[in-house]
């Protein structure tokens, strides 16, 4: 079985991706869920303020996922691009 | 040095085996050290109750060991296997199997560990609701099984699928891909149902009155913490039963791996995450039973939020197995 280059290079792209997008899923999962464990607390507290802060922890949810979308980004580009 | 298949196939089986018992000894171990804690301070705060303690902690942790008694079955049944028809192609299933039940069994080993420990030291402080502790503790620590017994349903199936006449590359990638997407990805929501499930019983020890509002968030908290484990499963299933054409190229064998490590790494963490967010739900369930609906709401919103970062891997997973 002859190897080339371009598949060499394929194929480390293809392990490049999952690693980028699996190990990049740890961490907004874990901070997100830490958020909403965080949230409910707080609710538990004051449930007067439940629509600000609910609106608070989606804010928050959503900066936390921006690094999962970088991961998401990488893994695409080297799919499809590189 | 020539190497007949024979011998790559016992060793991949021994060395799937020695993985799946010793990483499936982890969690269990950690999980009753957590429980035979928790009944120490227990029966140091209330030593008039250690009798009652003392059994809780017995079937708390008998219940956490089956985690590793799952392991200690695949191992064995790996060592022993007779495998009539030798190939490279058994000797990568053989292998992936062991290594999908020893991940597989730590989070579930880890998770249930919680309940055992917090009902026990629930004892001390409500000794009348002992036994709504119990019950509790055995639903949600058979909850936290539930990523285990995925991971050995996909060990078994690598065990004894029939292999057929799948061409060697890429399908030696797909079982590996299978063996370490399921048993990754079942980490994470062992270890967080365990979360929720220590919470709940922390909270009916507190006020045993709110004890069915407090169960029912613990099971539907729990029940979002396992989709990161089914999305692990269908990977693993869609890489066990898909048939790959015959091919020469590595980078087709490597996409299939790819797709099992994404899948796997990406429901670690999701799964931890929701669980979390069931864990603080379902503490302050118990504590202000009134705001049980706006809880559970908030809950859930967190969780599908926290979901998200494992759809985007299941998303690259399955780019990596149809469209590449």
């Amino acid at each position: 079985m002859a190897i080339e280059g371009v598949d060499i290079v394929k194929a480390a792209a293809f392990i490049g991706a999952g690693i980028s997008m699996g190990l990049g899923a740890i961490g907004p999962g874990v901070g997100e869920g830490m958020v909403a464990a965080k949230a409910c607390e707080a609710i538990g507290k004051n449930p007067k303020e439940a629509g600000l802060l609910t609106r608070t922890m989606l804010v928050g949810q959503a900066v936390s996922e921006s690094t999962g979308i970088y991961s998401l980004v990488i893994a695409l580009l080297l799919l499809f691009v590189v | 040095m020539t190497v007949d298949t024979q011998t790559i196939v016992s060793v991949a089986a021994y060395a799937g085996g020695g993985l799946a018992m010793g990483l499936g000894a982890i969690g269990a171990a950690i999980g009753e050290g957590y429980t035979a804690a928790r009944a120490n301070l227990a029966v140091s705060r209330s030593p008039e109750n250690s009798g009652e303690i003392f059994k809780n902690m017995l079937v708390g942790q008998a219940v956490a060991e089956s985690a590793s008694i799952f392991a200690l079955v695949i191992a064995i049944l790996l060592l022993f296997l007779d495998v009539p028809q030798p190939t490279l192609l058994k000797a990568a299933a053989l292998f992936a199997a062991g290594i999908s039940m020893g991940l597989g069994a730590i989070g579930s080993g880890v998770g249930s560990g919680y309940p055992g420990g917090e009902a026990c030291f629930g004892i001390s402080r409500q000794p009348a609701a002992a036994s709504q502790l119990t019950t509790n503790m055995l639903i949600g620590s058979a909850v936290c099984q539930t990523p285990a017994i995925f991971s050995m349903v996909v060990a078994l199936i690598l065990m004894f699928l029939n292999l057929g006449n799948s061409a060697v590359n890429p399908t030696w990638a797909a079982y590996l891909g299978a063996g370490i997407s399921m048993g990754l990805a079942a980490i994470g929501s062992g270890y967080g149902g365990g979360l929720a499930a220590g919470a709940s019983c922390a909270g009916i020890a507190r006020q045993p009155k709110t004890a069915a509002n407090v169960t029912t968030t613990m099971l539907v908290g729990q029940a979002v913490s396992q989709t990161p484990s089914i999305f692990g499963l269908l990977i693993s299933f869609i890489l066990m039963f898909k048939t790959f054409p015959a091919t020469g190229s590595i980078s087709a064998a490597m996409a299939l791996l790819a797709a099992g490590i994404c899948m796997g790494f990406g429901g670690i963490g999701p799964g931890i995450g929701n669980g979390m967010a069931a864990e603080g739900a379902v503490r302050w369930v118990a504590r202000n039973v009134e705001s049980a609906g706006d809880l559970m709401r908030i809950m859930l919103v967190g969780q599908a939020v926290s979901q998200s970062t494992a759809i985007y891997a299941m998303v690259v997973s399955l780019v990596l197995i149809f469209v590449l």
